[in-house]
């Protein structure tokens, strides 16, 4: 396959300078299908090449600068209504995935827009905040009975909960993975490591290594592939910054081991390496060395992946791309769901759910 | 420069079908590709004094699809993918260019954020720009056609380009878009102008589009600075009467109507703020089209 210019663009802004107008007109489209084209302005600003780009292109990053300052705002916002919403809960509320890069200021926070707010809380007080939160405007959102047993029951969030006037969406969290899942990284050891955010008192991060951790379990664990290649530069870009800490390439396979979680690692570490060049020891891949899948099976999901990792543009597909998706789809659920269950999952969504938003 | 005028129905048809038709509309370029004749017949027709850019560079990419195969022969439809992606469901196929109209809407609504984008048509003259914000049903395309018809520019029918640093209103336009009585209403008003076939039992009832003049399309590049904020209201067999509204009522039912109000944050608010300092808010009861264009253009007279 070969390397979209998306792909390009991220790996080295400052290559863009030579792209004539053709070029532009297929890298943003690529970029606005991967939900990258925010990123790119920052990254273009950051290269210090904002200033030499076309007119209309220099146009278009300006709107999505707008919609990604308006976004990171609202996001902080509604951080802050969260805390006082859950203030009284007693045990301190983690923040997942965008909302603690963004709470965080961390890396991957620059130009990342997203749609809903993840939460994590200990399972035992779910009750609690899923009340709190509503006496707070947040009200559930399932779609049908169907749906409500499907999170109650099976998953590792309560059905997302979309607030009456400001329409932000919450996703409830108390677990990393399904309960359905092979693995279960057992949430307490999480928060037990969780790290507390400077002026948000009772919020709450992932430590760094389980942050990275939980990026690739994200990733690597899910079927769909619609936000591949973002959350792979989420992962660049986390690895990035966190392995200036002392100590950082040590210690994440081994919590990678102790969490069950070092197959997704190896995944996040090769394909970030592989797709931006990210600088990983390879003391640190060595570690994980048990976990490698073998040669045939990693054979395999390079070629799944090396597909479902570019953007979902015509333009980055070939001839096997969509069967790569498709395979990707049922792996990410059969990693989720034992196999009768998920049968009888895709089954009630093919022909019984109407509306298959979210599955 | 090349004009969709310049092309004949045979080649817009072969860009159409082929890498897309580029066609400049205020400030955006996009690429429309199609297979359906209402589509290629209607960009003949309301199109043609606007450019065809050639750089290969587009802001949004249309592909407007009709059936093929047996769909051909029983309803036909139009698909409409947005870079393929399909965000609607599929239409009548006669439905195709009332269609490409509202699809080119929802694209700039939905990320041109570089404006505060208002739901509102937009004419101007004597420099003097006259905005008319659009609650459904106000009888707001009708008026903005019948302005058209008698000499005001027009810089927009349905979205209002409001720059957020300099507040001028930029030039969008696009053919008027008319519904229902509106429609035998204006060929009557203006027998002149040029009017699409009209779609029939669409969700928004009968539609046609007019064109827009020639000279409105040739000052695509010229914004203006608004003057009077107008929201309008036909009533039948009403006197004509034009009332003042308090500057703070008025910003307020401007941003209601405002796509991006809440995204573009403090600056559309002071876009929003400094744009209707600069000018004045009127509520309007119209009967009849030549009373209220006899008005307007005293009040663009008489503004210095």
């Amino acid at each position: 396959m070969k390397p979209s210019l998306l792909l390009g663009a991220l790996r080295d802004p400052g290559s863009v300078r030579g792209l004539g107008l053709v070029q532009w007109d297929l890298l943003l489209r690529q970029a606005d299908r991967a939900k990258l084209t925010a990123c790119l302005a920052c990254l273009f600003d950051d290269a210090g090449v904002s200033s030499a780009l076309p007119a209309p292109v220099d146009a278009r990053l300006e709107w999505a600068r707008v919609a990604m300052r308006r976004h990171t705002d609202a996001v902080h916002f509604e951080v802050k209504r969260i805390q006082a919403a859950l203030a009284g809960l007693g045990v301190p509320v983690i923040l997942l995935k965008g909302a603690a890069y963004c709470a965080a200021g961390l890396a991957p926070a620059r130009g990342r827009l997203f749609s809903d707010i993840d939460i994590m809380v200990p399972k035992d007080r779910l009750p609690d905040a899923e009340s709190a939160l509503l006496v707070h405007g947040w009200v559930g959102s399932a779609q049908d009975e169907y749906d409500e047993r499907y999170y109650r029951q099976w998953m590792h969030e309560i059905p997302p909960m979309q607030h009456m006037r400001r329409q932000s969406v919450i996703d409830v969290h108390h677990a990393i993975l399904p309960e359905t899942a092979r693995v279960r990284p057992d949430p307490a050891r999480l928060r037990a490591a969780a790290v507390a955010l400077p002026g948000l008192p009772g919020v709450q991060t992932l430590a760094p290594a389980d942050m990275v951790l939980h990026s690739a379990v994200h990733l690597f664990y899910d079927g769909e592939f619609d936000n591949g290649l973002r959350d792979l530069f989420d992962l660049h870009r986390l690895l990035g910054q966190f392995g200036a800490l002392p100590g950082f390439w040590d210690h994440l396979p081994v919590r990678a081991v102790e969490m069950e979680l070092a197959r997704p690692l190896l995944y996040a570490l090769r394909y970030s390496a592989r797709l931006f060049g990210t600088p990983v020891p390879e003391t640190t891949v060595a570690a994980l060395g048990s976990a490698a899948p073998n040669r045939v099976l990693m054979a395999l999901m390079d070629a799944l992946l090396l597909r479902g990792l570019q953007p979902a543009h015509a333009s980055c597909n070939d001839s096997r791309s969509t069967i790569a998706r498709t395979m990707l789809y049922i792996r990410g659920n059969w990693l989720r769901m034992p196999p009768v269950l998920l049968a009888r999952h895709l089954f009630h969504k093919a022909f019984i759910t109407k509306n298959t938003s979210k599955a | 420069m090349l004009t969709v005028g310049a092309l004949t129905r045979k080649e817009v048809g072969a860009r159409l079908g082929g890498a897309g038709l580029f066609l400049r509309t205020g400030p955006f370029v996009s690429c429309i590709r199609s297979n359906s004749a209402v589509v290629a017949d209607g960009l003949m027709q309301m199109y043609s004094a606007y450019p065809v850019d050639d750089t290969g560079y587009a802001d949004f990419h249309l592909h407007l699809r009709q059936s093929t195969g047996w769909r051909r022969w029983f309803r036909p439809q139009v698909h409409f993918y947005h870079d393929g992606e399909a965000p609607f469901e599929p239409m009548p196929a006669s439905h195709g260019f009332a269609m490409l109209e509202w699809m080119l809407n929802w694209c700039v609504s939905g990320s041109a954020h570089a404006y505060l984008i208002v739901h509102a048509a937009v004419v101007e003259k004597n420099g003097h720009a006259l905005m008319l914000p659009a609650p459904p049903g106000s009888g707001k395309s009708t008026l903005c056609a019948a302005l058209v018809s008698r000499g005001w520019r027009l810089l927009s029918d349905e979205l209002a380009l409001v720059g957020l640093d300099d507040q001028l209103v930029r030039p969008l336009a696009r053919p008027v878009s008319l519904k229902n009585a509106s429609i035998s209403v204006m060929k009557a008003y203006a027998p002149d102008a040029q009017f699409t076939r009209a779609a029939m039992d669409t969700t928004k009832g009968t539609v046609a589009h007019m064109k827009v003049p020639d000279a409105s399309v040739a000052r695509a590049a010229e914004p203006a600075r608004l003057a009077w904020v107008v929201f309008p209201r036909y009533q039948a067999g009403a006197a004509l009467s034009l009332t003042p509204i308090p500057q703070a009522r008025a910003f307020m039912r401007v941003a209601e109507n405002a796509f991006n109000y809440s995204l573009t944050g403090a600056r559309g608010f002071q876009a929003l703020g400094k744009m209707m300092d600069g000018g004045a808010s009127f509520d309007f009861t119209y009967s009849a089209l030549d009373e209220a264009i006899a008005l307007f253009d005293g009040m663009s007279e008489d503004r210095p």
